[in-house]
């Protein structure tokens, strides 16, 4: 349905925002986490974004910020190639893990998202039991160990065990909506990817699930890599050790990573006169 | 900020002026007129059931209820006249399994491939083109089950008789797939996008999406469109009228049976005067049917409200 075998064949072009990819990250080999290489994302014919470089660094949590409709969402789906999912979506480019584009012909979507993993803005538990909103990804891709266990470690990775250890055969759907998000952020750790992708998971919550969320990351990235898209500038300040900030200069232009580095520095003296106007609340 | 200001409160009462007596009896007459065809149409099906019940009641002062429930021998009309319902509440069942082993599973994957498969372009014609499908008249599935399958059969099982219930059930099945598929669809296709998402970024495939989240999401809106299959076979009328013969018998599916409603039509066709005990039980088999179909739904909600998955 989707023609996303485009990448890799068309000639590449490196352009200025190449250098944009920088921010410490080159001493890092490529193997090591996520590389993206002009990557562009289409909606059909509507180009949402264009020619982003960056290095995701393993182990750290890198944010993505920027106004709304600039791309931050499009972006992040390519990362997992859950973009293509959206009938006449597609992506060109390059976008490695460990050195292995996932976007090569013969690499497979299923097997990608399960390394790279995904929650979602709006919570969507699905239409099970709490029990079985945790373990069903993990029946999928045939998990052969304990399922209780790994059910209960998922569960107390998200900081909901306590919460809902008593109710596990109760409707996903029986929790609040900051309950639901961790419930949904335990069914992505079961499968035990590489890669956790957040887009704007705290966006409908309240401080105090946002706090719970936040101290989960921290956990996290110990074990994972992790990337978060935010309109929150004091979490990602809080939480990330990369920040790429992505923009639009003109109207009906796509979005464009305008900045990418590390957050102390994108949060003190960024390069660019727009980062630290949209950091500094100075518009967005 | 504050061009506009005020604008709001200096309005010109003579620029608005509305009309409030005229709008407050239009509102009524609307209401009034709404409540009285409300009414008419919850009168109308109270006045049915009533005369059901009227004559059913008559009808049970002279045959016991026992007799008419348990009995397996239908033949009202005749000197030594019986009235065991059972061979037509038999022919019933009969006809409508054969449906439902046609409609429900070919209704339900033909849903799954249109909501979740097939391509945009071709959902948007199929869809329309099965909802129309859904308006053949009965009478033409009927001729065509006697005229061209029965003979088709015929080639297979050696000894059918020319009126057999498996022709017309089959018939009656294809009959009932459109509105299977289609209110099954309404539900696949209604469940949210972010269920399938969550999925797939689990790494599940396209199969275990579709039938391991979307159906199970789905479950309620496919029972609703199972009971509305299978109440329409077990209402179904001018089909196995025509197709499935009138014996009041404990049939195989290759033989002639009865349904309730072909007793019905064959009854209210024939020359039976009114008040007989042979012209009460049209309205004691209708009864029959009428309760067979509540309970059913009765059965479906109990069903959807145990294992349905909300979202
Ligand atoms: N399904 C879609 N079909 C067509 N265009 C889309 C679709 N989704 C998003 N877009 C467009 O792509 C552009 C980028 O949208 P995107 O959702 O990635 O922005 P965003 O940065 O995530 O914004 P927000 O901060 O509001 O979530 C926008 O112009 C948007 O209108
Ligand atoms: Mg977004």
């Amino acid at each position: 349905m989707v023609n996303i075998r485009r990448i890799g064949e068309e000639q590449r072009v490196r352009e200025t925002s190449k250098d944009v990819a920088k921010g410490g990250a080159q001493q890092t080999p490529e193997s090591n986490g996520m590389t993206v290489e002009d990557l562009s994302a289409f909606y059909g014919s509507f180009k949402a974004v264009t020619d982003v470089n960056m290095q995701i660094k393993r182990n750290k949590v890198t944010a993505l910020i920027g106004p709304s409709g600039c791309g931050k969402s499009t972006y992040i789906r390519c990362l997992n190639r859950m973009h293509e999912v959206i009938p006449g979506a597609y992506a060109e480019g390059k976008v490695a893990l460990d050195g292995q584009d996932i976007y090569a012909k013969g690499a497979d979507p299923v097997n990608i998202r399960r390394r790279i993993g995904m929650v979602f803005q709006k919570p969507n538990p699905f239409s099970k039991s709490i029990y079985e909103n945790v373990a069903w990804g993990a029946k999928i891709n045939g998990y052969r160990g304990d399922m209780d266990e790994l059910v209960e470690r998922s569960l107390k990775q998200a900081a909901l065990w306590d919460e809902v250890k008593d109710r596990l055969k109760e409707s996903g759907y029986s929790l609040s909506g900051g309950q639901q998000q961790r419930l949904v952020i335990a069914r992505t750790l079961a499968v035990e990817p590489e890669v956790i992708l957040m887009d704007e998971p705290a966006s409908a919550l309240d401080p105090v699930s946002t706090q719970k969320i936040e101290d989960t990351m921290e956990d996290l990235k110990k074990k994972y890599t992790v990337v978060i898209v935010t309109h929150n500038m004091q979490q990602a300040a809080r939480i990330s050790d990369y920040t790429g900030f992505f923009y639009i200069e003109n109207m009906g232009d796509p979005g464009r990573l305008w900045e990418f580095d590390e957050t102390s520095k994108m949060f003190s003296n960024p390069d660019r006169k727009e980062t630290e106007d949209y950091v500094t609340g100075r518009f967005g | 900020m504050s061009v506009q200001a005020g604008r709001g409160g200096e309005r010109d009462p003579n620029l608005w002026r509305r009309n409030v007596r005229a709008s407050k009896l239009r509102e009524r007459g609307v209401t009034t007129l709404f409540a009285a065809f409300a009414y008419l149409s919850i009168l109308t099906t109270f006045g049915i059931v009533l005369v059901l019940i009227f004559e059913t009641i008559n009808f049970f002062r002279q045959v016991p209820i026992f007799d008419y429930l348990f009995g397996t021998t239908w033949r009202p009309g005749f000197a030594r006249a019986e009235f065991g319902v059972l061979p037509l509440i038999y022919g019933t069942l009969l006809t409508t399994a054969i449906a439902a082993a046609v409609a429900l599973p070919i209704g339900l994957l033909a849903a799954i491939y249109l909501s979740e498969y097939a391509p945009t372009g071709l959902r948007r014609w199929l869809k329309p083109a099965l909802e129309i499908l859904a308006g053949v008249p009965t009478v033409v599935y009927g001729y065509f089950a006697l005229t061209f399958l029965t003979p088709l059969l015929g080639n297979v099982f050696t000894g059918i008789s020319t009126f057999n219930a498996l022709s017309a059930g089959l018939i009656m099945g294809v009959m009932i797939i459109p509105t299977v598929a289609s209110v099954s669809e309404d539900a696949i296709y209604a469940v949210p996008r972010g269920l399938r998402e969550g999925g797939y970024a689990l790494g599940a495939t396209k199969r275990e999406v579709a039938t391991r989240i979307v159906v199970p999401a789905a479950l309620s809106g496919i029972a609703a469109s199972f009971v509305l299959g299978i109440s329409r076979a077990v209402g179904e009328t001018m089909i196995v009228a025509i197709a499935a013969g009138n014996l009041a018998q404990f049939g195989g599916p290759l033989e002639s049976v009865q349904t309730m409603t072909a007793y019905i039509v064959a009854v209210s066709t024939g020359e039976t005067a009114a008040g007989t005990i042979t012209y009460q039980t049209i309205f004691v088999v209708g009864a029959t049917l009428f309760v067979m179909t509540l309970i059913l739904n009765i059965l479906s909600i109990i069903f959807v409200r145990r294992f349905r998955e909300t979202y």
